[in-house]
């Protein structure tokens, strides 16, 4: 059995260590949050948190995740309450099928946690790995900028 | 049982539904189109343009609409249309979409068809609800109904007497129906329409608890995986699937060239699949470097939509001798890829003979009737549920993924998940059909277009008519044999027919010696086009531009289902690596009244960045029957490296009836940067993809 330390909370499995944490996540622990898009981690739709960076979780194998601090979408910010970047994603309108938006959240945290000012070519840079096929990256930019400022206010 | 017999007993149900319910009930029941025009039974269609709300005892507004949101934001429009009549607030209408045993039929979300025909619908009964709630305050205030006003959601009456649309409603069981003539709002006094509100569930998508379709999971569910061919058009010859059938928990079926199995995991089931040891028949297939001719010398026979079309005016050869000079050139566009992030999914369960299936697709009911067609069941035994979809672009009209989840659960006994991979659905999938256009023109002196013959093969007649006053025309689609599965695509050939449109005119301006923009506007009557081209070229400082080295402008406008659009766009060339990046886009859309300015913005906005993969370097690649190129590392999409910087203006014409925005807004931009290209460097681009490979010069 694994033990995998997800949102807070400790889970086991009996998923060879091998699977990719993807799978693992939406079918036995039921985080469906984090989404499938490619397989081959070049998308970035299936994005989770390891100890704060940005991991693509369907090319991540369980051996890789064991004892370290794994977060979901569904565990960003306490019930009932949202993340300054979910905040910001829904002021500009970040979204329009909302399947990227998960992946997109998580590596924008994981950006911000290192770099707390970043300019449009450092987000750009960044955040070239995750697709939207729906298009509205120019309003994820706007997003990732103004959780930026509120964040660095609120620090 | 015929569509219409069975949407009488759609209606039937739904009013014993209704009772059921209690509170207030509108139902606008389009008749059916047999009914309007007297035809044959086999002719008779429901019309998708029904529309049922129900106000309940707790003071909510339930729309019901066979319409499904897969991001171009109708859930949160269709809200606003029902709060304006209504004179609600938003927050407190809720839609009920796409599940085929809870609203009216529909044909389906496509076409841009939603804002245009089902919004009216559902503001006519929203009326007539508002209607409702002033006769039974008035009947409980002892007042007319006119001396009721509702506003904010508030009804209010003589000597400052107010209620709640619940309080009114409670105990009631009243059902209304009502017919297509109710008046509505005119946009000049709109409230909640014409404003920007926020999307509808955005809270549950940042959260990630919204559940789309691949996120449904049912008690005791298994996971299914399919056996694929390995080439088009391939036969299952024989399979031995005795070594899959001996790991735990699998279940394999086969019913004719269909093959997978079901198991507790996603990863038993793609090793049950991969131990089937099975052997195909290869038929041969039309090679990729013969396709264009291929669909030249292949017409299909085919009627109605999408079949043949003819449109002449005048006499072309008239009209290439009254010319100054002439042109002919051919234009291609590739086959391409919808590519939506949310892979084809479904979740099936048979109980007791009834299927439901929660799948992602546009045309519910007609995935409904895929269903029971291939199950030899009844209609009414068959549930389709489309939970808001990680997104479609005309991709998921059919129900491939919701017929084999059935299949594999109605073997296994138990529901069954199935979601393609990535390479699933770039290949088993249907794409924007490749296409040939070849166009032969003339053109005076002074820039007046004389002759316009127009002759497209194969990608589709939508847009083919040309906007510009051209006294002499001959345009003609011609159906062809696809090699690949193909299918609509956003806007369907309406960028095919633009891209090559508006190049051949670049062409034309160019050959003359024209200014691009001065040459539309010299060519065109229609001032909605003018108007867009105006404002596009205002912003974007047309006449104001600076050529420097390797930079280049280019322009193009049209119109489509109701929406007029000019694209202004700066790319830069870099001669030694070939690289080609599109700097700057400026796009003007006009689709009459706008309903949401932000919502529109951003269609417009990923209309302008889809339509930069199909323009640049998108293009399915195959050969011998197989995908060459089908996942997202050799497939490339745009990415936030590709964006440039984008502004968008939008006309709001409150005079005109709102059109839809998600289509039309991308036709623009492919022949927009091939003409800037040219601009650049001097070199006529007439294939789309512009540029897969960088631009060798």
């Amino acid at each position: 059995m694994i033990e995998l330390h997800v949102n807070g909370k400790t889970y086991t499995t009996g998923a060879p260590s091998e699977r990719p944490l993807l799978g693992v996540l939406r079918d036995e622990l039921g985080l469906t949050g984090t989404k499938y898009g490619c397989g081959e981690g070049v998308c970035g739709a299936c994005t989770v948190l390891v100890d704060g960076r940005a991991v693509r979780s369907c090319v991540t194998p369980l051996r890789a995740v064991v004892g370290r601090a794994i977060t979901t979408i569904e565990g960003l910010a306490p019930k009932d309450r949202l993340h300054p970047v979910q905040e910001a994603f829904l002021e500009a309108g970040a979204m329009q099928c909302g399947y990227c938006t998960p992946g997109m959240i998580l590596s924008a945290v994981a950006l911000l946690s290192r770099h707390p000012d970043p300019g449009i070519a450092e987000i750009v840079r960044f955040m070239d790995g995750n697709i939207c096929r729906c298009g509205v990256y120019s309003r994820i930019i706007a997003a990732i900028r103004s959780a930026a400022a509120k964040m660095r206010r609120t620090v | 049982m015929t569509p219409a017999g069975l949407w009488s007993h759609a209606v039937m149900d739904r009013r014993e539904f209704f009772r059921t319910l209690g509170g207030v009930v509108v139902l606008l029941t389009a008749e059916p189109l047999e009914a309007q025009q007297g035809s044959g039974a086999s002719q008779a269609a429901p019309r998708d343009i029904a529309a049922w709300l129900h106000i309940g005892e707790d003071n909510v507004t339930t729309v019901f609409t066979g319409k499904v949101e897969v991001g171009q934001d109708i859930r949160t429009s269709l809200a606003q249309a029902v709060a304006e009549e209504l004179h609600a607030p938003v927050s407190s209408i809720r839609l009920v979409m796409g599940d085929t045993d809870r609203v009216p039929f529909d044909m389906g979300t496509f076409g841009s068809r939603t804002t245009p025909f089902m919004a009216p619908q559902l503001r006519r009964a929203a009326a007539a609800m508002r209607q409702v709630l002033a006769e039974l305050a008035a009947e409980r205030w002892g007042c007319s109904p006119e001396a009721v006003t509702i506003e904010a959601g508030l009804v209010k009456g003589p000597a400052g007497k107010t209620a709640t649309f619940s309080e009114l409603t409670k105990g009631q069981r009243i059902l209304k129906e009502i017919g297509e003539s109710t008046p509505l709002a005119r946009p000049e006094h709109w409230k909640t329409l014409g404003s920007s509100v926020p999307k509808a569930n955005g809270v549950a998508l940042v959260t990630g608890r919204h559940e789309f379709p691949s996120d449904i999971r049912l008690p005791g569910m298994l996971y299914g995986k399919v056996l694929r061919p390995p080439a088009f058009g391939a036969t299952l010859v024989s399979a031995d699937p005795s070594q899959a059938e001996r790991i735990p928990g699998v279940t394999v079926v086969r019913e004719g060239n269909f093959i997978g199995a079901a198991a507790p995991d996603e990863a038993t089931a793609s090793q049950a699949v991969a131990a089937i040891r099975a052997e195909w028949k290869l038929t041969p297939q039309p090679r990729a470097a013969e396709l264009f001719d291929y669909l030249k010398k292949n017409p299909a026979p085919m009627e109605g939509f999408g079949g043949a079309s003819r449109h002449v005016v005048g006499d072309v050869s008239q009209g290439l001798a009254a010319a100054d000079h002439q042109l002919r050139q051919s234009y291609t566009v590739a086959y391409i890829a919808h590519a939506p992030l949310e892979p084809r999914a479904a979740v099936a369960h048979w109980e007791n003979g009834k299927l439901t299936v929660w799948t992602g697709t546009q045309r519910p009911f007609g995935v409904r009737s895929e269903l029971a067609r291939a199950f030899g069941v009844s209609e009414t035994q068959v549930r389709v549920i489309v939970p808001d979809t990680g997104s479609g672009y005309g991709g998921k009209h059919a129900g491939d993924a919701a017929i084999e989840a059935a299949r594999l659960a109605r073997a296994a006994g138990k529901p069954v998940k199935v979601v393609w991979t990535r390479e699933e659905e770039f290949t088993w999938a249907y794409f924007r059909p490749a296409g040939v256009i070849e166009v032969t023109s003339g053109v005076r002196r002074d820039g007046i277009v004389t002759a316009w013959e127009f002759h497209n093969y194969n990608s589709g007649p939508a847009a083919i008519r040309t906007p510009y006053a051209i006294e002499h025309q001959h345009i003609e689609f011609h159906p062809a044999r696809s090699p690949l599965r193909q299918g609509s695509y956003r806007a369907l050939a309406a960028t095919a027919n633009h891209f090559a449109r508006e190049t051949h005119m670049d062409e034309l301006a160019a050959l003359v010696g024209m200014d691009p923009l001065e040459f539309r506007l010299k060519n065109s009557k229609d001032p909605r086009l003018r108007a867009v081209l105006a404002a596009a070229a205002e912003k974007f400082g047309w006449s104001r531009r600076q050529k420097a080295s390797g930079t280049g402008f280019g322009v193009a406008a049209g119109f489509e289902k109701g929406g007029y659009v000019a694209t202004c766009a700066e790319v830069s060339v870099d001669r030694t690596s070939g690289a080609v990046r599109v700097v700057r886009v400026v796009e003007a859309f006009e689709c009459g009244a706008i309903v949401n300015p932000d919502h529109l913005r951003s269609q417009v906005e990923g209309c302008i960045v889809m339509g930069l993969g199909g323009a640049l370097f998108e293009a399915i690649e195959f050969e011998d029957g197989r995908i060459l190129n089908p996942r997202f590392s050799n497939y490339r999409v745009p990415r936030f490296s590709d964006l440039p910087q984008i502004e968008v203006v939008l006309l709001d014409r409150k005079d005109l009836p709102p059109a839809g925005g998600g289509e039309t807004p991308i036709v623009g931009i492919a022949p927009a940067v091939g003409n800037a290209v040219f601009g650049a460097v001097g070199v006529r681009l007439r294939a789309l993809p512009l540029v897969p490979h960088g631009l060798k010069t």
